[in-house]
């Protein structure tokens, strides 16, 4: 599965590679990172046909993560690709404005790495087990 | 001829020795005296004329005469009578001489008596031409004497109003001695709380900051620790590695525990970074210019500005462009001095396209730009949004103490006033704003390299 993040800190790059190092290794995930919204946008059109899911911080210079979310969603329709957010305001706003622009998941920073393992192994089995 | 002027003679005389003495030197005693024989003269006067005695007054008045005569030449009170007696002095010796030769030589009186008669009119118009002198002097030394006396008053009356004069100074002076005093104690209060106001809005812009502040620590430490908890797992990986003999693996985890403390490291030295420039915004200025890179000092106070906007208006985004010129050299600032004035500019940047995107449709991309670059004098910095702009009335107040366009309580109104004295007095730079109603505001800031 083609997991795309997408975060300003450019070090979340070597921290995703390095905790999910055993699932790189056995190939059942690949990670694409983006540092800005708009980065993220031009991968997913030249991926658009690579099942994706999305994990996205919100609070990122330029298009901020729940625009992005807001974009992916209205664009691509079919199906939907997951997008999770993940952000360091874990408010309320926050979470109820993600989910009424139809995100999937909310996380928030600092990284559950268990907890997020444990959800996206399930979206991964749900998936496998779906097709 | 001699029977009638001698007592008459005498009479003024004595007059004239009393009315001498009143005016220059009073003495009692004297003037009794005086009073008497002027009493004793007209009783003798009369009794000569009732009973023509004169064949023996005659030698009274003789007497007295000279008596009076002694008198004022032995009394050194009576100095001043001297001309008027040396004046009459010649009448009376020839009255006496003309009366002794009378009455004892009468034959050879006979024979001068037409010289006697010329030496009485002779001594008589010396009299009077002596007398007139005289008195003539006397009037002069009166005249001079009431000048003085006039210049006397005048100096006195002079005095009198200086003292006056001097005392309205006085009063005066203690009333604006006092007036000092009190504006001096004002002008003590009044620095007192604008250095008071300096802190509060120091302290005020801190508060703006400390959410930005803490989304700016907790990065870092996100990364801290989930680094070195990557640390852990790969060396309990590491042991088993040994154990199985592993050598590739063993290096390639030991490659990947470096490469991790070096992110500790790194986000260690960042969190270190921002809590330095937090303690250095909130600590008073110590003054020092040291070399600073403006292109690094302006984004870490973009990022903090940023970020402390989005802690309190959580739909709150803007689009930050920076242009950096990287061959900037370094120049001397106090960092937090010019740090603080970024934020104030960064800050107010970031309300303006905040404000106007509560107004604007989704076309419209709220958007702060950065530039810096060479210029003439040093290094030129300069930030534009893309908000309302400033109204033309408010430009030329925009520096002032207390000025602020924003809701009451929302601005203290000191930032900008606060960014210009650090700007211009601070370090002899420039401050200058342009904007266009509705499309855009700029601010140009000029450092002396």
């Amino acid at each position: 599965m083609n997991i795309l993040v997408v975060d300003d800190e450019s070090d979340m790059e070597t921290l995703f590679q390095q905790r999910f190092r055993k699932e790189i290794r056995d190939k059942r995930i690949d990670f694409f990172f983006a540092n800005s919204g708009e980065q993220a946008l031009f991968y997913l059109e030249s991926h658009v046909h690579e099942a994706v899911l999305i994990l996205s911080d919100i609070n990122m210079p330029g298009i901020s993560g729940l625009q992005l979310l807001k974009m992916i969603k209205q664009k691509y329709e079919n199906p939907p690709p997951v997008v999770m957010m993940i952000t360091a305001y874990g408010d309320d706003e926050n979470y109820k404005q993600a989910m009424q622009l139809g995100a999937d998941d909310f996380l928030t920073k600092p990284i559950d790495f268990t907890l997020l393992k444990d959800k996206l192994n399930a979206r991964i089995n749900g998936k496998d087990s779906g097709s | 001829m001699t029977m009638s002027i001698e007592p008459i003679l005498a009479f003024i005389l004595i007059r004239y020795l009393r009315k001498n003495l009143k005016t220059f030197s009073p003495d009692p005693n004297w003037n009794k005296l005086f009073t008497g024989f002027l009493y004793a003269i007209i009783a003798l006067f009369v009794v000569e004329v009732a009973f023509h005695l004169s064949f023996i007054l005659v030698w009274i008045w003789h007497v007295l005469l000279l008596a009076i005569v002694y008198v004022t030449f032995t009394v050194p009170k009576f100095e001043r009578t001297r001309p008027v007696i040396i004046a009459v002095l010649p009448f009376i010796v020839l009255s006496i001489v003309s009366d002794i030769l009378e009455n004892f030589a009468h034959p050879f009186y006979l024979r001068v008596e037409s010289i006697f008669e010329f030496a009485f009119v002779a001594a008589i118009t010396l009299m009077v031409a002596l007398l007139v002198r005289s008195s003539r002097q006397v009037k002069a030394l009166e005249k001079e004497r009431q000048k003085t006396l006039a210049e006397e008053e005048k100096r006195k009356f002079i005095a009198a109003q200086n003292e006056k004069l001097e005392l309205v100074v006085a009063e005066r002076t203690a009333e604006i001695t006092m007036q000092k005093d009190e504006l001096q104690h004002a002008l003590h209060e009044l620095k007192a709380t604008q250095t008071q106001l300096i802190h509060s809005e120091k302290m005020a812009s801190l508060g703006e900051l400390t959410a930005g502040i803490a989304h700016e620590i907790q990065n870092p430490l996100n990364f801290v620790n989930n680094f070195s908890e990557l640390n852990s797992e790969l060396i309990e990986e590491m042991k088993t590695e040994i154990e199985r003999g592993n050598l590739a693996a063993l290096i390639e985890i030991a490659d990947n525990i470096k490469e991790n403390e070096e992110k500790i490291m790194h986000h260690g030295k960042r969190a270190d970074g921002i809590v330095k420039g937090m303690l250095q915004h909130s600590r008073s200025s110590n003054g020092q210019k040291e070399l600073t890179d403006i292109n690094a000092l302006a984004d870490e106070y973009l990022r903090l500005s940023y970020h402390g906007l989005r802690a309190k208006d959580k739909s709150f985004n803007a689009m930050m462009e920076t242009h950096f010129d990287e061959s900037l050299q370094k120049i001397q600032v106090i960092p937090q001095d010019v740090g603080r004035a970024f934020l104030n500019l960064f800050t107010n940047a970031f309300y303006a396209v905040s404000e106007k995107k509560k107004h604007s449709g989704e076309e419209y991309k709220p958007t702060v730009t950065i530039t810096t670059r060479k210029c003439k004098e040093g290094v030129e910095i300069t930030v534009r949004d893309n908000g309302d702009g400033i109204p033309e009335k408010a430009l030329d107040k925009i520096f002032q103490p207390f000025f602020t366009t924003k809701p009451s309580g929302e601005g203290t109104g000191l930032g900008l006033s606060l960014s210009y004295e650090i700007i211009t007095q601070g370090h002899g730079g420039d401050i200058r704003a342009d904007t266009k109603d509705g499309e855009f505001a700029e601010f140009t800031i000029k450092l002396p390299a």
